[in-house]
């Protein structure tokens, strides 16, 4: 075992003098993602807002028809605008986000008092027209209400008939659980670190060491082949959880400048929690740290290996774009399979909730039985003379 | 010591090396001489037990590298023909991790890189790091750290591949030194004058086959040639790859 903490301290001590290595596993990953979240939710934030507080614009067909409806509309603060010439057109080429039209049968149907009708020309697939969409809907069906409230009193019934059941929310959510997209988002960040934080060192190490063909007289010294593979694994795991603790700690740090109100988080990560988190994501370490070994072995050179990593770090998204598209419970046999069970276990700990320790048990174990698995694999690979010398 | 009986290895359908034998005593330098693909390298390779051989026999010292790869290990020298250094660490670094990787103390380690130091002219550039050495610099830590474990059986490859007049020079003087202090030494090189200067004993090898084998005086004899070179293209029955 010697040979491993010779080989094991020669990489950390040649790596740490590596500007490349320092950049993508300790600079990366930690300043970059916590900056972009804090930076995506102010600028969501922010657009949102200023989405609200615009003033509706709001373009009308046969204005004429209705004019009560228009008088309230325009009490309510929208800007009515004449009738455009291609109204559908207008709301493709997505220069109003509403138009509205008033049938010629309205003021006919309206007099008899039938529903009257009037059409809301949208475009739903647009995200940012959304918020004028349904500040139009509000107010016509703001209208309705007003206008069945005076119908009804007209002919001696007490509006309230109109309303049988009363909803009232009783939310039940603490402002914790409420951190729905920092659930998403922070184990996504952090199963993502976990690979790029072992990338550079997992490719440095195999595949780089046999592009500047030092690994053919590294080999010819008496000390066995799994021993030299699983002290360069041993750094490149390392560099990846001082990755994770890093990125950790970084948005710790950051937390507080969230914007907080519009997405009611309150999101502290105490030293306990940042301790937990590293301690569930650590066996992901092990896991890319050996699956990325190994595959870089099979690599001529640092550029071929890139080559391989560009489809690899797809696997750790894999889980939280499942989540995301399909939140599921957590249940306990997801706790037996790789980075899901991370993903759920993470949510979990965010939201502060209770956990039995059986779920944490499986899921560090099933993970890293399968790193293990992996390093062996890895550690035997240059018992191959023909991976050794393949591109020399 | 080194004995070497019908080594044999194919990669697929090439037969790399088909029989080749030779011996190599101490306090002598062999050379393996042999144009571009004869088989030397991959002969070398078995010899430092990177490459397991497919019939044949070697004994080095009385030890078999396929049996006992760590322990032959242990007591070689080699220089690869891949020669790549570490150029984030010093030149003293790349040196002190193989003397680490063979079990040596610090203080011995240290030891032996004021030695080699000295005997390989490096004191310039010994604490630098390595990134944008010469050639010749390059070999010289090759050599140094090939040699920190003091092994008694030196095998290098090419070692005078890209060195100038200088560092040839250099390089032949320490490994007359290695001959004088008793070791074994056995080099491959495609280079005629190399083996003319430097080696007791010519193997030449040709097609994965050893053609001649005997000192320079003897390989004159047995062609019936005046110089070397007229003798080597007789033997190895082409003058294919053969650089003078």
């Amino acid at each position: 075992m010697k040979g491993l903490a010779t080989v094991f301290r020669k990489e950390v001590r040649e790596n740490i003098r590596d500007r490349r290595a320092l950049f993508n596993s300790l600079l990366l990953g930690p300043l970059l993602f916590p900056l972009l979240f804090v930076g995506l939710m102010w600028f969501l934030e922010s657009a949102e807002q200023e989405r609200a507080e615009q003033t509706l614009e709001l373009p009308v067909i046969g204005a004429d028809h209705a004019p009560s409806l228009i008088r309230y509309l325009e009490q309510q603060g929208a800007v009515i605008q004449p009738e455009p010439e291609d109204p559908e057109a207008m709301v493709r080429n997505q220069e109003r986000p509403v138009v509205l039209r008033i049938l010629p049968d309205y003021p006919e149907k309206w007099a008899q008092g039938l529903p009257a009708p009037v059409e809301v020309i949208i475009d739903p697939s647009r995200q940012e027209s959304n918020a004028a969409i349904r500040r139009v809907k509000v107010l016509l069906a703001g209208y309705g209400q007003q206008i069945a409230a005076l119908r009804l009193q007209l002919r001696g019934v007490s509006p309230q008939l109109a309303s049988p059941v009363m909803v009232r929310d009783v939310d039940l959510s603490t402002p914790k659980s409420r951190a729905i997209l920092a659930v998403i988002f922070l184990p996504y960040v952090l199963m993502i670190t976990a690979f790029t934080g072992a990338t550079h060192l997992a490719m440095d190490t195999t595949a780089g060491e046999k592009e500047r063909k030092s690994l053919e007289p590294l080999l010819i010294n008496p000390v066995p082949r799994w021993e030299i593979m699983t002290g360069k694994m041993l750094t490149t795991m390392v560099f990846a959880m001082a990755s994770l603790a890093l990125t950790l700690v970084s948005f710790r740090i950051v937390l507080p400048y969230m914007p907080v109100g519009a997405f009611g988080m309150d999101l502290t990560l105490g030293v306990h929690t940042l301790l937990k988190i590293l301690l569930v994501i650590s066996p992901v370490a092990v896991l890319a740290a050996a699956l990325l070994t190994l595959l870089a072995s099979f690599a001529k050179s640092y550029r071929e290996a890139q080559s391989y990593m560009g489809l690899v770090i797809l696997i750790p998204m894999i889980p939280s774009l499942i989540f995301m598209a399909n939140p599921i419970k957590a249940e306990a046999w997801m706790m037996n399979v790789p980075l899901f069970s991370q993903n759920l276990l993470i949510g979990e700990i965010i939201r502060e909730e209770s956990v039995t320790l059986s779920w944490y048990a499986a899921s560090f174990a099933s993970t890293m039985v399968i790193g293990l698995v992996l390093a062996v694999m890895a550690a035997n690979l240059y018992n191959r003379p023909r991976l050794i010398f393949s591109g020399s | 010591m080194i004995v070497v009986r019908n080594l044999r290895k194919s990669f697929g359908d090439v037969k790399a090396v088909n029989g080749v034998s030779f011996e190599a005593r101490d306090g002598e330098i062999t050379g393996l001489l042999g144009p571009n693909g004869a088989g030397k390298t991959t002969t070398l390779r078995m010899l430092y037990s990177l490459l397991p051989p497919d019939q044949g026999e070697i004994r080095i010292d009385g030890l078999d590298p396929t049996r006992d790869a760590m322990e032959i290990k242990r007591t070689l020298g080699v220089v690869p023909d891949s020669r790549g250094l570490y150029s984030r660490l010093t030149a003293r670094e790349n040196i002190s991790y193989y003397g680490e990787l063979h079990g040596m103390s610090r203080a011995k380690i240290r030891e032996r890189i004021a030695h080699l130091v000295e005997t390989l002219d490096m004191a310039d550039f010994i604490d630098r790091r390595t990134e944008g050495f010469s050639q010749g610099q390059r070999v010289k830590v090759a050599i140094a750290r090939a040699m920190v474990h003091t092994p008694q059986t030196v095998l290098m490859d090419e070692p005078s591949n890209g060195l100038d007049v200088m560092s040839t020079r250099a390089l032949r003087e320490y490994v007359r030194g290695l001959r004088r202090d008793g070791h074994s030494v056995v080099l491959s090189t495609h280079i005629m004058q190399e083996v003319a200067a430097l080696c007791d004993r010519i193997v030449i090898i040709a097609k994965g086959e050893v053609a001649a084998d005997g000192t320079a005086d003897q390989l004159l004899q047995r062609s019936g040639c005046d110089s070397l070179e007229d003798a080597f293209v007789k033997l190895i029955g082409s003058e294919e790859g053969l650089l003078a």
